[in-house]
């Protein structure tokens, strides 16, 4: 057992240190939100260094790191305060096309989506279909070479930058079990027939919408995978994301945040022991990561439904750390209005993407057998 | 980076639960507590080798380090083993570091044999281990003492969790450099302990969730239950880790201030995770985890009583904080 990174692990988190310490411009730092064309200056900054997609295969443009090497590099730019790379294109769908698409689809897409020239966003929830995704109800309808598309989709995170969307559909309405009805398909926003209505949350902020389709009419060769085998292209891309998903690097940032602005704060031992209580999950969160990190590298399987744990803790984490900002900052401070607001904005974590509820649930039937 | 235990490791953990399996379920331990201890336990330690596993080569031993005698403190938490192996080790890693020549030469090697068991005493109270070793170790004015258990006044005890203990009326000091790093040695093995004791709770508890039935189901059917199932789970995971941070520390001899900081990150885990762990444990079994038929009831016992061994939680909070 050494639980220490090699001297060629250290070596490649220094790499990767100073150069964000060199590339990554102080405008950008820190920002709950940034505007469209700023995520894609970041974008194209990693792409032209090679280092927006890790995990695509090489002949794609990744970079042949292992599964640890990719865990450095994304703590590296948490802690580094970079902004997130968004995930619905280089993450998600390009998962999904490697996987499931045609080389057309291959071709057609990945590199617009390397280079940073199509933004993307993931069409999944509806208002009826939360956590229980597979009851969704946006049909589309075959017609000649296209899907005719009719319905809405809620809490799209950044459809008003999209220029693509990739979408939940339900091709076969028939079927005893609905799992087997739905299709994936990828979807141009410009097409005629989408409104995209903002919905603004709690925080006075403006990341998610709401997205209407109205007789959209999409190509057949925009589906990935077979016509009603959508759900086995979903439950791929959830196994696929729930690594990495405790954000530990942009923890240990706030944490170190916190230490630094409350220096008299930290004479308060009621408050200094709740921080330290966190600090201490923290360390844990990374040692439970880096264990699973550890038994993929070793088994070479992907991870198992238990790393949902990273998502419960993780985002638990990010949630108590904003309390602890609030409880430290007088209310009436000039600076008191960006901790409050990050402390209502990050309320989300717990609920997007599969809700801790649904993680436990997870858990408790994969991984206990419950 | 790598989390595996090697093959010696492995093996040596492998024996040693094979034979706690065998030789030391809740059946035969019961057995065991009237004496507070088992010669034939120990003597089968001591062939196993482990009462010689942390112990320099010079005087027989294996000199293994915190992470080789992880997996065995796992093992010894998961059957909630009573014999006094963790009050040897650290007395005689106390001696190793500390004692005179003439000290090591006649104690370790019979420690290694399994002819002595000792006991580490930081104060008059609650030694553990006392009533049942040979020779008691302390320090007095900086200086390591090792003296015949007989020669002592003991008035024997058993602790919440059935290890016999012994006030003793002597002064002993609580704090020194040599001591203090032995005792943080002792803090890791007892977060290992620890999470063998949780593994059990976690365990018997997921199978009571799928065969005790009410209503015409499982209990583990409801998802009030399966929530809180997860949430021990995931709080064994989390005290796991840092059971592997704190004694993979203790062994890289990095600055003394890592180090501790390190152990007290564990012991604060732990104790958290410890109480939750132990706490849901009996709820979830209902009446009958309040039962000392059951063992689960006995880990409870444990597992409250290593929140607290070798300083709570709010003790470890402050120092984690000084460091």
């Amino acid at each position: 057992m050494d639980l220490n990174y090699s001297t060629e692990e250290l070596a490649f988190r220094d790499e990767v240190r100073a150069w964000l310490g060199a590339n990554l411009p102080a405008e950008l730092k820190d920002k709950a939100y940034l505007p469209k064309e700023e995520l894609l200056r970041w974008h194209r900054i990693l792409a032209r260094k090679g280092w927006v997609a890790p995990a695509w295969p090489k002949e794609w443009g990744g970079t042949g790191w292992n599964v640890v090497q990719r865990y450095i590099f994304e703590e590296e730019l948490g802690y580094a305060g970079a902004p997130p790379i968004i995930p619905f294109g280089v993450t998600m769908c390009a998962a999904v096309l490697l996987a499931f698409g045609t080389e057309a689809q291959k071709k057609r897409f990945l590199p617009r989506i390397y280079n940073g020239d199509d933004f993307w966003c993931q069409g999944y929830s509806e208002p009826g279909s939360g956590s229980d995704l597979a009851s969704l109800k946006t049909k589309a309808e075959k017609k000649d070479n296209h899907y005719i598309v009719n319905g809405q989709k809620i809490w799209t995170t950044l459809a008003h930058y999209a220029d693509w969307i990739f979408c939940l559909v339900r091709t076969d309405p028939t079927v005893e079990k609905r799992q087997e009805g739905i299709s994936f398909l990828l979807i141009d926003m410009k097409s005629p027939g989408i409104t995209v209505r903002p919905l603004i949350l709690m925080d006075g902020a403006h990341s998610v919408n709401e997205v209407f389709f109205d007789d959209v009419r999409v190509p057949v060769e925009n589906r990935v995978h077979h016509e009603n085998a959508g759900w086995t292209v979903a439950k791929y891309l959830l196994g696929h994301e729930r690594m990495n998903t405790g954000r530990i690097g942009e923890s240990k940032r706030e944490l170190q945040k916190l230490k630094d602005s409350n220096k008299e704060k930290l004479g308060d031992v009621r408050w200094r022991d709740r921080l330290t209580r966190v600090e201490v999950e923290l360390m844990a969160l990374e040692i439970t990561n880096l264990r699973f990190l550890d038994r993929m590298r070793r088994t070479g399987q992907p991870p198992g439904a238990d790393v949902s744990m990273l998502k419960i803790k993780g985002t638990e984490i990010q949630q108590a750390l904003t309390e602890l900002a609030m409880q430290a900052a007088d209310p009436a401070a000039p600076g008191t209005q960006k901790i409050e607001r990050r402390y209502l904005d990050m309320r989300k974590t717990t609920i997007y993407a599969g809700s801790n509820e649904i993680q436990r649930n997870i858990i408790a039937k994969m991984t206990l057998g419950l | 980076m790598n989390f595996d235990y090697n093959e010696e490791q492995q093996l040596l953990a492998d024996s040693v639960r094979r034979f706690l399996q065998k030789d030391y379920d809740f059946e035969k331990r019961k057995a065991i507590l009237e004496k507070g201890w088992s010669e034939q336990v120990w003597a089968t330690f001591a062939e196993l080798g482990l009462t010689g596993l942390p112990l320099s080569p010079d005087y027989g031993g294996f000199g293994g380090g915190a992470v080789d005698l992880m997996s065995v403190m796992e093992a010894f938490g998961e059957a909630l083993v009573v014999e006094p192996y963790l009050p040897t080790v650290l007395a005689a890693a106390a001696i190793a570091k500390a004692g005179s020549p003439e000290q090591k030469q006649s104690i370790l090697p019979a420690v290694v044999q399994g002819k002595m068991r000792l006991a580490l005493a930081t104060g008059p109270r609650g030694v553990i281990g006392a009533p049942v070793a040979d020779t008691i170790v302390f320090f007095r004015e900086g200086k390591l003492q090792a003296v015949e258990r007989s020669s002592l006044e003991l008035k024997p005890h058993r602790t919440l969790d059935d290890l016999a203990a012994a006030d003793i009326a002597f002064q002993a000091e609580d704090s020194n450099p040599a001591l203090d790093e032995v005792l943080d040695f002792g803090a890791a093995l007892s977060c290992a302990e620890a999470v063998g004791a949780m593994k059990f709770a976690c365990d018997t508890t997921l199978e009571y969730l799928k065969t005790r039935r009410q209503f015409g189901v499982p209990i583990g059917a409801f998802q009030a239950l399966q929530h809180r199932m997860v949430d021990m789970f995931i709080a064994y995971e989390q005290a796991k880790s840092m059971a592997c941070l704190a004694c993979s520390k203790i062994d890289s001899h990095e600055n003394a201030a890592d180090r501790a900081r390190a152990v007290s990150a564990g012991k604060i885990k732990i104790a958290d995770s410890a109480r939750l762990i132990s706490q849901e444990s009996v709820q979830l079994h209902g009446g009958m985890g309040m039962s000392e038929e059951l063992k689960v009831s006995h880990t409870f016992r444990r597992l409250t009583v290593l929140a607290r061994r070798f300083g709570d939680a709010d003790r470890h909070l402050a120092r984690f904080a000084s460091l």
